[in-house]
């Protein structure tokens, strides 16, 4: 086993540190080191969607990326996606909308959705399918949170 | 006359919403406790092997390792046979899933277990455990299974079970039809697919007691197996119940949790498993690859006159397929006087299957819904009306037995033929449209409810049904619409098995039915106490005392629910509410499509264009919740009809196991799922309610099919109706009509 190394950065807008194994990846040290277990595993290589986080401005999945990747760098999680005690306009739209059922896919679709209604205000459901098409929901069949995504576009663009 | 509702029938925000939009709920890999090991389960690299050889001893010593547990380690309980939840099973066969015992039977059949203290660890440790497999012949589809010389799995025979249905005559009944499709159909073994890996934490406790934290669809059902196969009393083992990311039938059968909790005694502290992907996939789950064979007749006007199913499900490494429910359901939809069904449950050399979302249902509609597009367009008949003519009503015998209490069959059909979709005409080349419906019957089970008032006027709900859809609203709903308060003043807790009387599984489309029901029942004893409290203040009888509304009053004294709660303490105390139900009348629920598909025929690839989704929900209690329901289910049925499918090797290995491979329909995939909520109300509950989790994911192949037909001249009978299928289709037909 290699030695622990340290890593600073920054995580959802504050100062972090912790120490990871160079083997471990950015969402094991999310959820494992850092106890922020918001960001979900769905599969551990990619293709759900559902540990993804910003990662210096981009969306990434959280278990493609080392933990020792994460030097100098700025992420947000979905923890960090609320304003203080207010939900996220987003998260509020979810609610509105019901686009969760069991959940596990939400904290992934926030993240990405997000990240795309911050560069594209008011994306075409075309758009917003593809930009979400990296994250799998198993329950909803996504038709609500296209809606979700796109109530919350309207209303900020109103 | 429909009952007018202040709760039912709304649309609030669910009780859990904000610790899942933040992140906080906490999931079955979530959960962390002091001392907390981690666990990494070996499984088999063969399909079908004995084990010659098992040495652990180079993982033990490996730095970091705390235990290791094979087979050898479970109690050695004489064989009974045991009823977990899903039918009665030898004790030997659940055991031997957990960790296999002398042979492997499918690839991913779990060996052995390591505890360690991470992940890593007990992973590099289980690859130092060595194991000498002799492989043997593998067999991988029913009728291969069903050969006499096809290696067998078991001491007994690979056709665990033939089931047999018959109505009125056999095979005489069909000389007086003028027209008859007899067809063959294949569908792929698929996979439930919920995002969340199946993750299970135990604690074997220095008091004897084992804790059980996991993700699942019923926790009692893990209880009940934990002790069963740890050979424990119920009562040493507790079931905490997590936050459960889909289940979809998957989360119903127990896969580590004895393990971890064997793992737990040999270290002496808590030890959680957290399953990859690969093993999600390669060991848990799937639901039954099928071949079917239907025939059915009718007579020149259209109505059925007999009908025949030939049913052979794969039911994996142990028998228990879900042929059962698919002979049960495969022509449920019809009123037919002769009917001859056999169905056959059939072990092969992939992972035990599970239940998923109207477990057997799905199969059996490709094929009749299929057959019955055909009829109607030999006779000339619009499918809908067609399937009107013929449609199951109250009163209609099910080949199987049970006389249909009301049903929806008819209103969910008049649905869709009223639908501004079907009245649309589609047009443009390569375009169709197709439609089918299907069935599922529900299921009751036992649920058991309290509720506590509070000083406050609030009160608080504890159940004990898993939540995986937003059920802590819809019962908690219930419970308000009778106590005459808001959702939002109903708090729904769901409660670990020390704190809630027996719950069968989140299934079946039983909960927000049979746990509403508790929950209904409960806040009536709630409401006979609080009339109580309000006789006790204004010294009268109890009988002078009427409720409406959340107001209780006698004469012209009168107190709401609130004000009544804040005087609990001073008229005797707490007030708890409490209900247990096991309720029969179900009430089963239809559902139906239309879509409209374009086939490119250069590729063969299927887009939806447009997808209509109609379901007999009895009374919607949370309309958005039951929207959901459909639109899951409807894509979870697209998914099946176009893309899934376990891909395997002659050699029994799956090719596909990643979400990468194993293609699961993505947002870019499909269009919004339009619903249609039919309300024909459940005489079997207070509100009507019939479950809708499962009908909704039966029509969609068998739609889907149909329309490809409509488009372009072929008829699919194998799933997935994947380019290459589609591609090979048309190519067919082509030739076969000199079509170019």
């Amino acid at each position: 086993m290699h030695a622990k190394v340290h890593v600073q950065c920054t995580i959802n807008n504050e100062p972090a540190e912790f120490l990871c194994e160079p083997r471990q990846s950015l969402l094991e040290c999310l959820r494992d080191v850092l106890g922020l277990t918001g960001t979900k595993e769905g599969c551990n290589d990619g293709n759900c969607g559902a540990c993804t986080v910003m990662f210096d401005g981009r969306i990434v999945t959280s278990c493609l990326v080392l933990g020792v990747e994460a030097q100098g760098r700025s992420i947000t999680t979905v923890e960090g996606i609320a304003r203080g005690s207010q939900l996220h306009p987003l998260q509020q739209a979810f609610l509105e909308n019901a686009a969760l059922q069991c959940g596990i896919c939400t904290p992934g679709f926030l993240v990405a959705a997000k990240a795309l209604l911050d560069q594209e205000p008011n994306p075409s459901e075309e758009r917003i399918r593809l930009f979400l098409a990296n994250n799998l929901c198993r329950c909803t069949g996504y038709d609500k949170i296209i809606r979700a995504v796109q109530q919350c576009a309207r209303e900020a663009n109103a | 006359m429909s009952a007018t509702y202040n709760v039912i029938g709304t649309r609030p925000v669910r009780h859990d919403g904000a610790d899942k939009v933040t992140g906080r709920a906490i999931y079955g890999a979530d959960v962390q406790l002091a001392g907390l090991l981690h666990g990494y389960v070996l499984r088999s690299p063969h399909a079908h092997a004995r084990i010659k050889r098992l040495d652990t001893s180079k993982a033990e010593s490996f730095p970091g390792v705390h235990a290791i547990v094979t087979a050898d380690d479970f109690p050695q309980t004489p064989e009974r046979i045991v009823d977990l939840g899903e039918g009665d099973t030898p004790l030997s066969y659940v055991r031997g899933n957990l960790l296999a015992k002398g042979k492997v039977l499918y690839r991913g059949h779990a060996v052995a277990a390591v505890a360690a203290v991470n992940a890593h660890v007990a992973e590099e440790a289980a690859h130092l455990i060595e194991v000498e497999y002799e492989p043997l012949p593998c067999v991988l589809t029913a009728p291969d299974a069903m050969k006499e010389d096809a290696p067998r799995l078991h001491a007994d025979p690979n056709v665990s079970a033939h089931i047999r249905h018959v109505k009125g005559d056999g095979e005489a009944a069909f000389k007086d039809a003028a027209v008859i499709v007899e067809r063959e159909f294949h569908t792929a073994t698929v996979h439930q697919g919920y995002i969340e890996p199946h993750a299970a934490t135990a604690l074997w406790n220095n008091d004897g007691r084992v804790l059980v934290w996991c993700s699942t669809q019923g926790s009692f059902v893990v209880r009940d197996v934990v002790s069963c196969v740890l050979d424990l009393p119920v009562s040493q083992v507790k079931v905490t119940p997590t936050e459960i990311g889909g289940g979809f039938g998957g989360k119903i059968p127990v896969y580590l949790e004895p393990v971890a909790a064997l793992l737990s005694r040999k270290a002496g502290r808590p030890v959680k498993i957290v399953m990859t992907r690969q093993a999600v996939f390669e060991a848990t789950g799937p639901t039954p690859g099928s071949y079917i064979k239907v025939k059915i007749g009718a007579d020149k006007d259209g109505k059925f006159i007999a009908a025949q199913a030939y049913m052979a499900y794969e039911a994996g490494a142990y028998p228990g397929a879900m042929v059962g429910p698919g002979t049960m359901c495969v022509f449920a939809a019809y009123e037919i006087p002769h009917i001859a069904i056999d169905g056959y449950d059939v072990c092969v050399n992939k992972p035990s299957t599970a239940a998923y979302r109207a477990p057997g249902a799905t199969n059996a509609a490709f094929a009749t819904e299929t057959v019955v597009d055909e009829i109607a367009e030999k006779l000339g008949i619009d499918p809908i009306e067609l399937r009107l003519r013929n449609a199951a009503k109250e009163g209609t015998r099910r080949a199987d037995g049970p006389k249909y209490r009301r049903i929806g069959c008819v209103e969910v059909l008049e649905a869709m033929k009223n639908h501004p979709h079907y009245k649309m005409p589609l047009a443009g080349p390569n375009r169709g449209r197709g439609v089918a419906i299907g069935f599922w019957f529900n299921v009751g089970l036992p649920s058991a409810c309290t509720l506590a008032v509070n000083a406050d006027g609030t009160v608080n709900l504890v159940e004990g049904s898993t939540d995986i859809g937003g059920t802590r609203t819809s019962i908690a709903m219930q419970a308000a619409e009778v106590l005459g308060i808001h959702a939002e003043q109903v708090l729904p807790s769901v409660a670990d098995t020390d704190s809630v009387g027996f719950t069968g599984v989140t299934g079946g489309s039983r909960t927000t039915f049979a746990t509403g029901m508790a929950a209904h029942d409960a806040a009536h004893d709630v409401v006979r106490q609080m009339k109580e409290r309000a006789a006790k203040l204004w010294e009268t009888g109890v009988d002078q005392v009427a409720h409406a509304n959340g107001v209780y009053s006698s004469g012209d004294k009168s107190i709401t629910f609130a004000e009544l709660a804040a005087r609990i303490g001073e008229t005797g105390g707490p007030v708890v509410g409490r209900a247990t139900v096991n309720p029969r009348g179900a009430g089963g629920s239809f559902a139906g499509n239309i879509v409209d598909v374009e086939v490119d025929p250069e590729t063969g690839k299927v887009t939806i264009l447009r997808f209509t989704a109609v379901q007999d929900a009895g009374k919607a209690i949370h309309p958005s919740y039951v929207e959901g329901q459909m639109q899951g289910g409807s894509v979870q049925g697209i998914g099946w009809a176009l893309n899934e499918e376990y891909y395997m090797s002659p050699s029994g290995a799956m090719m596909n196991a990643s979400l990468l491979d194993y293609r699961m329909p993505t947002a870019l995939d499909l269009p919004m799922i339009d619903t249609c909520i039919v309300e024909v109300p459940n005489p079997g509950h207070p509100f009507g309610v019939r479950g809708v989790g499962e009908a909704n994911i039966v029509p969609p192949p068998a739609a889907i099919a149909n329309a490809i037909y409509h488009a372009t001249g072929a008829r699919l009978r194998r799933l997935p109706m994947n380019p290459p299928a589609v591609y090979e289709a048309i190519r067919i037909t082509e030739d076969s009509t000199g079509r170019s």
